[in-house]
């Protein structure tokens, strides 16, 4: 956790040399959030426990906002930046619509949210983002981001605590990732995404401490957005 | 360095000033497997309870689902062991070979102090080193001992103990539930929502719930008294994997035209 206390003498101590962090603004409530893109849709996905340390203060939190129904967005990491940062997206994305006379596209608002995190460069919102939502030909897309605006447009991300157990099951059975040609390749359905995205949280689950209770999938197709939850396991 | 027939017992320090001049530099060093863990046990009329989850985990990743907490020390005294997984099986394997030999040589059951001495004083020597918490129980010829054992070398007497991440949890169960003289299965029951509290609660605890109940004639493991969490969901379609293309293949069989004749000397079975 990146760390930004500032330091301060302490005293006593010899030759003034020691320093000790004296507040850290930071702390990680876990979650996980993931998202998987197919021709005509996007589901997002975000398990529900809220952590700290090794306490679960709440089994059921929200980390998903709903943009409009083309598009939302997905965050990991600590909640009061999360929410802080959902209010800030919320309110510039209702200034475009009065600005503009439009809703907000996929690419105006994974193209926004990189620059508001990017504003606060040093001094990050400690969060882990995905925006997924529909273009305008309708075809499903997400982008995942770093902390501080980095973000990268694909058909598969996922952020947060339960990346590293998630994110190379999707690279290999929906980007087919281990296959040089792309032969074979699948053009997965909504059903068989949602199936894969419960079965790589419930296994996320198993090995990971911090997800689990459950799971809120939205789907989003051109006939709106959809949720369906999906209990996982509360130990 | 010190040579293994020189030293006359316990454990090698020869890289500690190496590994602390190293760990100055900014290297880190290898984590090793803790049990973030709740274990409990609790005196009834009859003998002892004593009760642990089965979740090993290291950082936040779970390392072991369905690990055994509950050690054997002697057939009528049995350890639950929380803190640093190597240090509390080492622990209570070693206090275990000394007590196995100790009846061996006296002809009589071994007793819970002895063991709780034996403990106390390995884990003082260490000065919280070796990091084992444990809840040791048993039945001798003075009847049920409960005893807690710190990572320090202090100890504890009460009728209801709990160890562990998770032991705030578990014990707010016995503040609210415990009574004197319970029967077997109130003892079973108290401890077995006690380590649920613990497993539902603490994320460092989590899977079955483990018991032990240990009385004047008898002791009886209870492995997975209560098996919770399984994976509650699986994908029914089978997965399909990427194939790459075996574009050239060539076998090379093994050459059959070697033979090694080994000659052997006939070994020497007498002492001359």
């Amino acid at each position: 956790m990146m760390d930004f206390g500032t330091p301060v003498l302490e005293p006593g101590s010899a030759n003034g040399t020691k320093q000790v962090p004296q507040f850290n603004p930071y702390q990680d409530n876990g979650g996980t959030v993931a998202s998987i893109a197919g021709d005509d849709y996007v589901i997002v996905a975000a398990d529900t426990r809220f952590t700290l340390g090794y306490s679960i203060p709440t089994r059921k939190i929200s980390r998903v906002l709903k943009i409009n129904d083309k598009v939302m967005l997905g965050t990991a990491g600590m909640q009061a930046d999360t929410c802080a940062l959902h209010k800030v997206i919320s309110t510039r994305m209702r200034m475009y619509e009065h600005d503009n006379n439009k809703r907000m596209t996929f690419n105006a608002v994974s193209q926004m949210l990189s620059t508001v995190l990017y504003y606060k460069r040093f001094f990050p919102y400690y969060t882990f983002n995905i925006v997924a939502g529909l273009d305008d030909k309708g075809e499903g897309w997400v982008c995942g981001y770093d902390a501080i605006g980095s973000f990268e447009q694909r058909k598969i991300v996922c952020n947060g605590a339960g990346t590293k157990l998630m994110q190379p099951v999707f690279d290999n059975q929906v980007d087919w990732a281990q296959s040089w040609d792309g032969a074979g390749k699948p053009n997965l359905s909504l059903e068989q995404a949602t199936d894969l995205m419960k079965d790589a949280f419930t296994s996320a689950a198993e090995r990971e401490i911090t997800v689990g209770d459950t799971l809120q999938i939205y789907k989003i197709t051109k006939d709106g957005i959809q949720l369906e939850e999906f209990e996982l396991k509360k130990d | 360095m010190e040579s293994m027939s020189e030293r006359s017992g316990g454990f090698s320090f020869d890289n500690v000033a190496r590994n602390h001049v190293l760990e100055e530099k900014g290297m880190k060093m290898p984590k090793a497997a803790k049990t973030g863990t709740t274990i409990v046990g609790v005196v009834y009329k009859d003998g002892v309870v004593l009760g642990a989850d089965t979740r090993a985990t290291s950082e936040t990743t779970v390392f072991e689902k369905y690990c055994e907490k509950i050690h054997y020390i002697a057939p009528n005294i049995y350890c639950c062991g929380a803190g640093t997984a190597a240090d509390t099986e080492h622990t209570t394997a070693m206090i275990a070979s000394k007590l196995e030999l100790h009846r061996l040589d006296t002809g009589r059951q071994s007793r819970v102090t002895t063991c709780l001495t034996m403990l106390k004083r390995h884990l003082f020597q260490y000065q919280g080193h070796v990091s084992a918490a444990l809840v040791l129980g048993g039945v001798d010829l003075h009847g049920p001992h409960l005893y807690t054992v710190y990572p320090h070398g202090s100890t504890d007497a009460l009728p209801f103990v709990t160890m562990g991440s998770g032991s705030l949890a578990a014990m707010a169960v016995f503040e609210s539930k415990y009574k004197d003289d319970m029967t077997l299965e109130e003892g079973k029951q108290i401890v077995y929502e006690a380590i649920s509290a613990g497993i539902y609660n603490d994320m460092g605890s989590g899977g079955n719930v483990n018991l032990c109940v240990i009385t004047k004639d008898k002791t009886e493991m209870l492995k997975g008294y209560a098996k919770e969490n399984m994976r509650p969901w699986r994908k029914s379609t089978p997965y399909t994997f990427p194939k790459t293309e075996v574009l050239t293949s060539k076998i090379d069989k093994p050459r059959t035209d070697i033979s090694v004749v080994v000659e052997s000397e006939k070994m020497e079975v007498s002492a001359s």
